[in-house]
């Protein structure tokens, strides 16, 4: 059983009650919605005669169901509208505040709640989707619900949950160039499997963890859900500080120093016992491309699909599934495959330094001819950060589409879609049948970086060679802190 | 489609017609796709269970079978209702008629999403649960006895009687046979708990405790 690990003492803190039934009320620090999963919430709560516990630790934002061309209201979709419509009455009555359309704070809510310094390290935050573990970036123990859920956090501020065990995934030595955290957790995904998470809150530690910038942490803890574990983190340190910093919600003055001197006590201190570890090392990870139809099926950008012989024997009928559904033929080299569709954006890889990193491969190229490639900012603070700097006409020069903020393409709750068997380049976080809106539509995860190697290429391409290539000019750093 | 009352009370039992889903890792994207997701109630979403998987089937998917319709029990393999938090999952399934899941493992969120239900997601053993599926299919007209307070599931009214033991965590388990899988009034009673622990938290006090 773990101990002293930042995961127990976050849990022991947040512990209201020990329940009949044998499970832990935990508080919950930060609870974030969105227009999705939380009507039939609030109709519960209604229907119980229950108010909002702490309206003012409950923030709300639109990101799901927002189209990325015109966001002119009411939207085309009538039920986008009235989904949309119902999230501000909800708010308006419960007096919660939303960063809507147009607000300059409305954005993906794993953006926005970091970039406005809500997510701080040692809180508890949950929200009604699961990749709420990318808070877990900042030392917070975060996880999705669901709408059951939200309506309990609404009507407690708490959640009935079990502990789950802590695995420490020590990451040594550093990340090549050219290759990024999306690299890293698809590769760690690959190896643990999708499901080697479950029952798992994963700390992700070590030098090259430590050498990540926060964007980079979050991408890395976003994904911890695809590898089956709710909750991923990394300890509070001096870049988690640094980023905080001057945010608007992050504390100030006097509260400052005492915040970091506490923040820094949660860490996991040598003395932290684990349930499990697994080591990995940074420099043997290549760029990683998911070739099937799980986060779980990737490979190197420059290895093959792997054969039914290379694959263990209860992953085999998944893997033949996934070769029908991606026409795929085992042993096939994934570098070369033409893809028709490229998306820069998401939760996972819609921040301003994702955007540089796809920039400074697109800088001075060209949108292969036939394919549709566009960038959608995770947040309008991103966008406007972005467009200061100029990114914006590096996309359109090079033949992108620079979109409103959004979810977008990740999951389809928009216009943003597939058509028929297309297949993707896409940034984001799931690659299952039928997730970006067509139900055999075909979706290559990747780092934003190797999407648009992707789009200037014409299909799937390493990016290692673009961004060394001479006729790269002044070729920006491939990740900044922020 | 069934459209008998949603659980309510104490859960300790469940019997109906098994429907078996076969196949690892199955996502909430594929038990409801996204475009369902397109609501402010949960009360249409049974139209929408397995509908991209449905339409790929024409006709032949396990929840188009005639044999299978009114089933109650869902068999799965491993790692079921993986990704998405979205609780429409559980709830499509509610809606079509679902009241139980046996499967090899659950994703932790779909877990919790159908403990909340009240439907109660049991585990079986990988050898198990390929036995399971083929029992089933070998007496399509017998039906599964699932007893959550000595976990296990009888197929009855066959050739041959079977029985598999189940594996359900005690906490989830108490929840279900005592009736409090519905917990929000337990949560909310709290009051004096919930409100120590907010005054102990250093964020919500401007970190004031956390100088001492």
């Amino acid at each position: 059983m773990s101990a002293g690990t930042l995961y127990d003492k976050v849990w022991e803190l947040h512990r209201v009650a020990d329940l009949p039934g044998g499970a832990t009320q935990l508080f919950i620090g930060l609870h974030l919605i969105h227009e999705v999963t939380s009507p039939q919430a609030f109709s519960a709560l209604r229907d119980l005669g229950l108010a909002v516990r702490h309206p003012e630790r409950t923030v709300a934002t639109v990101d799901h169901i927002v189209p990325t061309t015109s966001q002119a209201r009411p939207f085309a979709d009538p039920l986008a509208e009235e989904m949309l419509a119902t999230l501000e009455a909800n708010c308006t009555e419960h007096g919660i505040l939303l960063h809507g359309l147009g607000s300059g704070r409305q954005g993906i809510v794993h953006v926005i709640a970091p970039e406005l310094g809500l997510t701080q390290p040692g809180m508890t935050v949950a929200c009604g989707d699961s990749h709420t573990s990318t808070h877990g970036a900042f030392g917070a123990i975060a996880f999705g619900i669901g709408t059951s859920q939200v309506r309990d956090v609404l009507a407690s501020q708490s959640l009935a949950m079990g502990k789950l065990k802590v695995r420490r995934i020590r990451v040594e030595g550093a990340l090549q160039p050219g290759v990024y955290a999306k690299d890293l957790v698809l590769h760690v995904i690959r190896t643990l499997g999708v499901k080697g998470g479950v029952g798992y809150a994963y700390e992700f530690a070590g030098p090259a963890i430590e050498a990540l910038s926060m964007e980079e942490r979050m991408t890395l803890c976003n994904m911890a859900i695809e590898g089956g574990a709710r909750c991923g983190y990394v300890n509070p340190d001096a870049v988690t500080f640094a980023y905080l910093k001057g945010r608007p919600h992050a504390p100030a003055g006097d509260a400052w120093e005492r915040a970091v001197a506490w923040w820094s006590a949660l860490a996991s201190g040598p003395e932290a016992v684990f349930d499990d570890e697994v080591v990995f090392e940074a420099a043997t990870i290549a760029p990683t491309v998911t070739w099937g139809i799980t986060p779980g099926q990737s490979i190197g950008v420059d290895e093959t699909v792997p054969t039914l012989e290379q694959t263990e024997g209860d992953e085999r009928p998944i893997a033949e599934e996934a070769y029908r559904y991606m026409d795929l033929r085992p042993g096939a080299p994934i570098e070369g495959l033409p893809v028709d569709v490229c998306f820069i954006g998401s939760c996972t890889n819609g921040r301003l330094s994702d955007l540089r990193a796809a920039a400074a491969v697109a800088r001075g190229r060209q949108v292969a001819a036939g394919i549709k490639a566009f960038v959608v900012p995770g947040s309008e603070l991103v966008a406007a950060e972005a467009e200061a700097e100029g990114l914006d006409a590096v996309f359109r020069a090079a033949g992108f589409e620079w979109r409103e903020p959004g979810c977008s393409m990740c999951l389809a709750m928009n216009p943003d879609r597939l058509e028929g068997r297309q297949i993707s380049a896409s940034s984001s976080n799931r690659n299952f049948k039928g997730r970006q809106g067509s139900a055999t539509g075909r979706t290559l995860l990747m780092s934003p970086a190797m999407v648009a190697a992707a789009a200037v290429s014409g299909h799937v391409a390493d990016v290692r060679r673009l961004v060394a290539a001479p006729t790269t000019p002044e070729p920006e750093p491939a990740s900044t802190r922020a | 489609m069934n459209a008998t009352s949603f659980p309510a009370g104490p859960i300790q039992r469940c019997e109906g017609r098994a429907v078996v889903v076969p196949g690892d890792d199955i996502d909430t994207d594929r038990i409801i796709p996204a475009r369902y997701l397109k609501c402010v109630t949960f009360d249409g979403l049974a139209e929408g269970v397995f509908a991209d998987d449905r339409s790929e089937r024409a006709g032949d998917h396990p929840f188009d079978r005639a044999e299978n319709q009114g089933a109650a029990i869902l068999v799965v393999n491993r790692n079921f209702g993986c990704g998405s938090s979205r609780e429409h999952a559980p709830q499509a399934l509610m809606r079509w008629g679902i009241r139980a899941v046996i499967g090899e493992s659950f994703a932790e969120i779909f877990f919790g999403n159908c403990l909340a239900l009240g439907i109660p997601c049991l585990s079986v053993d990988h050898e198990q649960v390929a036995d399971l599926q083929a029992a089933i299919a070998r007496e399509p007209a017998a039906t599964l006895q699932l007893s959550l307070e000595d976990p296990q599931v009888r197929l009855v009214g066959g050739a041959v009687e079977h029985r598999w033991p189940l594996t359900l965590a005690e906490g989830p388990r108490r929840m279900l046979c005592s009736g409090e899988w519905n917990g929000t009034a337990q949560l909310v009673a709290n009051d004096g708990g919930l409100r120590s622990t907010a005054e102990r938290l250093p964020y919500l006090a401007d970190f004031a405790a956390a100088a001492t």
